[in-house]
């Protein structure tokens, strides 16, 4: 196992050194000189000159991909083109990570929390309606894709039922002390149409897996003893069928935060929340070069984390996994 | 299929090939949500396929005395605010839909991801070395992000290989159609949709060639092409139906996504994109709630329709 994961973790250089060259070349081979945007509206030659040296944008392609890879490995990504001129990418990315990084850490709890009791529901009255009627819900909402649901979401909680303001979203909770001692967070009503956005299309996957996992462990032996020695039903399912039934939920946990990495992307644009996908897609259709690349090495690097994280979970409950693997 | 003759190859499913994909067939067709899905799908590929005929007018008309009108007997879905028949227009964006998914599926899914998880696992070895290893580079690239950056940096590019084309070729009316948003799409979706099949084949095909059939057939010469032609394909087939109908919901969400964040299918050619970026906003919904609902329920049933397809292919493929 500790092999596997030092191997994949090998990996992970070797990707980031390929998406990062990609992006870079992708960036100069688009439409706009560099140059031009760094240099807004001047178009004295002696000044551009002076602005490609400055930027690191005289030689070919490959030179100035290690120009920028050397500076990048010593931390530094660069400076705003045009999004927040003279701000560096690290000043600019860093609390938008930050935003990012609440708001998909809330919405992983979040479906997990719902998830979980609506599978163990479903499969406590597996046979009944209620069975295929939470599961069909949950593959529905599951369906609908965000583009189309935040809209009219934002229709009923704001402007019908006013119960959260239009946009604007600063901060995840507000903080209210009792007696100076105790904190409670109270979460900000503006939380909640980008937490339902993030959290509807995961519930299904979370539920499904976890009833099918309940309905699994319902028949083992070990439960059949416990059932036969005479205890209560509440106390079979709560001590005996919950807690082994959550096991393979481990495995899912990379796979929800990829999607809410990718889910990151539209709900942040649509909502004007300022997270790192919002700052990617402003990056892209202003040519900010620098800001482009480093959120795509951030949101790559996260995803290949994140599959690294289900793969060695997988490995840990499936032995198959490991062994494949080492076999290579 | 067709029967086994003494000519022809014996793999070990043709003399009853045709009763399996008959059972399938009698499988899926019990289970009513997956019907009413498949029909469903047809409708509404149908639709995009006839569009010319379906559709009441045509997808640019623009009315500005009448935009933004809810439904009423001349424009049964309204209009959007261009005074476009929002109908008409749905059943365009269908035909976007269709084509997108077809080309994707074909090139990317069937050609791109079949071939090389044919070619992975029967090779083995180096080839299977470096086909996996670029898959694993594709996957773990953020692939909404690189789809994005792609369209957007060379979308002008693309533009002006497409009217070179048409100044140095007799080929006409390219430009006008749209042809190059079109090919952008396809060639960056085509990029990222092969490898989830290429790693399903690729398993089964790892399995399949340990076979006596496979080594009764090397050992009478048959060349690689030859085993994989005539005595792997044919047994991955459900496999490889398996895999499309996995990835088209994705292909078809994809196409809408970019053309929602405006570097997909360019005007005036209709994309649900499109459609649903103009009837986006709280505001727009409420005084509109038209412009969004319209094309917002097609895309959720046509993708919800995807999955309850998928699924239940799935089952009856899986039940054999």
């Amino acid at each position: 196992m500790g092999t596997y994961v030092v191997r994949r973790l090998l990996w992970l250089p070797v990707i980031l050194l390929i998406v990062s060259f990609a992006t870079f070349s992708l960036a100069r081979f688009g439409p706009g000189d560099p140059v031009a945007v760094a240099a807004g509206q001047i178009r004295d030659p002696e000044v551009l000159d002076q602005v490609r040296r400055e930027r690191g944008l005289d030689g070919s392609v490959v030179e100035q991909y290690a120009r920028w890879l050397t500076s990048a490995l010593q931390g530094d990504f660069g400076e705003s083109y045009t999004i927040q001129r003279g701000f560096t990418v690290t000043e600019l990315i860093l609390p938008r990570m930050w935003v990012s990084a609440q708001l998909g850490f809330v919405a992983l709890v979040v479906v997990f929390a719902v998830g979980i009791p609506l599978g163990l529901i479903a499969a406590r009255l597996a046979g009944t309606w209620v069975d295929p009627a939470i599961i069909g819900t949950l593959l529905f909402l599951q369906a609908i894709p965000v583009l189309v649901l935040i809209p009219p979401l934002l229709w009923l909680l704001a402007l019908q039922l006013q119960w959260v303001p239009v946009g604007g979203w600063d901060g995840l909770f507000e903080i209210w002390w009792i007696a100076g001692v105790i904190a409670v967070p109270i979460p900000d009503p503006r939380l909640y149409v980008p937490l339902i956005a993030f959290t509807l299309p995961g519930f299904v996957g979370v539920a499904r897996l976890v009833r099918v996992s309940a309905l699994e462990v319902n028949t083992l032996d070990y439960v059949r003893t416990a059932r036969a020695k005479g205890l209560s039903e509440a106390v079979v399912q709560f001590k005996h069928v919950f807690p082994n039934s959550l096991l393979p939920l481990i495995t899912v946990v990379g796979f929800a935060l990829s999607g809410i990495i990718e889910g990151a992307f539209f709900v942040e644009t649509l909502l004007g929340i300022n997270g790192i996908g919002r700052l990617t897609f402003q990056a892209v259709t202003s040519r900010d070069y620098d800001v482009i690349l480093a959120t795509t090495i951030i949101f790559s690097t996260a995803f290949v984390l994140m599959n690294l994280l289900a793969e060695i979970a997988y490995g840990f409950v499936d032995p198959r996994v490991r062994l494949g693997a080492s076999r290579g | 299929m067709t029967a086994a003759t003494f000519d022809q190859d014996v793999h070990y499913e043709s003399a009853e090939g045709e009763g399996e994909w008959r059972a399938v067939w009698r499988r899926l067709r019990r289970k009513k949500l997956a019907m009413i899905s498949l029909v469903l799908i047809v409708v509404i590929y149908g639709a995009g396929l006839f569009a010319p005929l379906v559709a009441p007018y045509s997808y640019t008309r623009q009315n500005l005395d009448r935009g933004l009108e809810g439904p009423s007997a001349d424009h049964w879905l309204g209009t959007d605010r261009l005074g476009r028949d929002m109908l008409s227009r749905t059943i365009y964006s269908a035909r976007t839909t269709l084509i997108v998914t077809t080309a994707v599926v074909l090139s990317g899914s069937l050609i791109i991801g079949n071939g090389l998880g044919l070619l992975a696992g029967y090779r083995g070895g180096w080839v299977d070395g470096a086909i996996m290893r670029l898959g694993d580079i594709f996957s773990s690239l953020p692939a909404l992000v690189m789809l994005i950056l792609i369209n957007a940096s060379l979308g002008d590019r693309v533009d002006s290989w497409v009217r070179w084309i048409e100044a140095n070729t007799f080929v006409d009316g390219l430009v006008a159609s749209g042809f190059s948003s079109y090919l952008l799409v396809f060639g960056a979706l085509s990029l990222f949709f092969w490898v989830g099949s290429a790693r399903i084949i690729r398993a089964q095909v790892l399995q399949l060639r340990e076979n006596d059939f496979v080594l009764a057939a090397e050992s009478l010469g048959a060349t690689s092409g030859r085993v994989i032609r005539s005595h792997l394909l044919p047994n991955v087939s459900f496999l490889i139906i398996l895999s499309v109908s996995a990835t088209l919901g994705g292909i078809a969400g994809s196409e809408i996504v970019l053309t929602w964040f405006g570097v997909g299918v360019q005007p005036p050619a209709a994309s649900f994109g499109a459609m649903l970026f103009e009837g986006s906003g709280a505001r727009t919904f409420q005084s509109h709630p038209h412009l969004l609902l319209v094309p917002g329920a097609v895309v959720t049933v046509l993708l919800f329709a995807f999955n309850l397809l998928g699924d239940a292919l799935n089952d009856a493929i899986r039940a054999r």
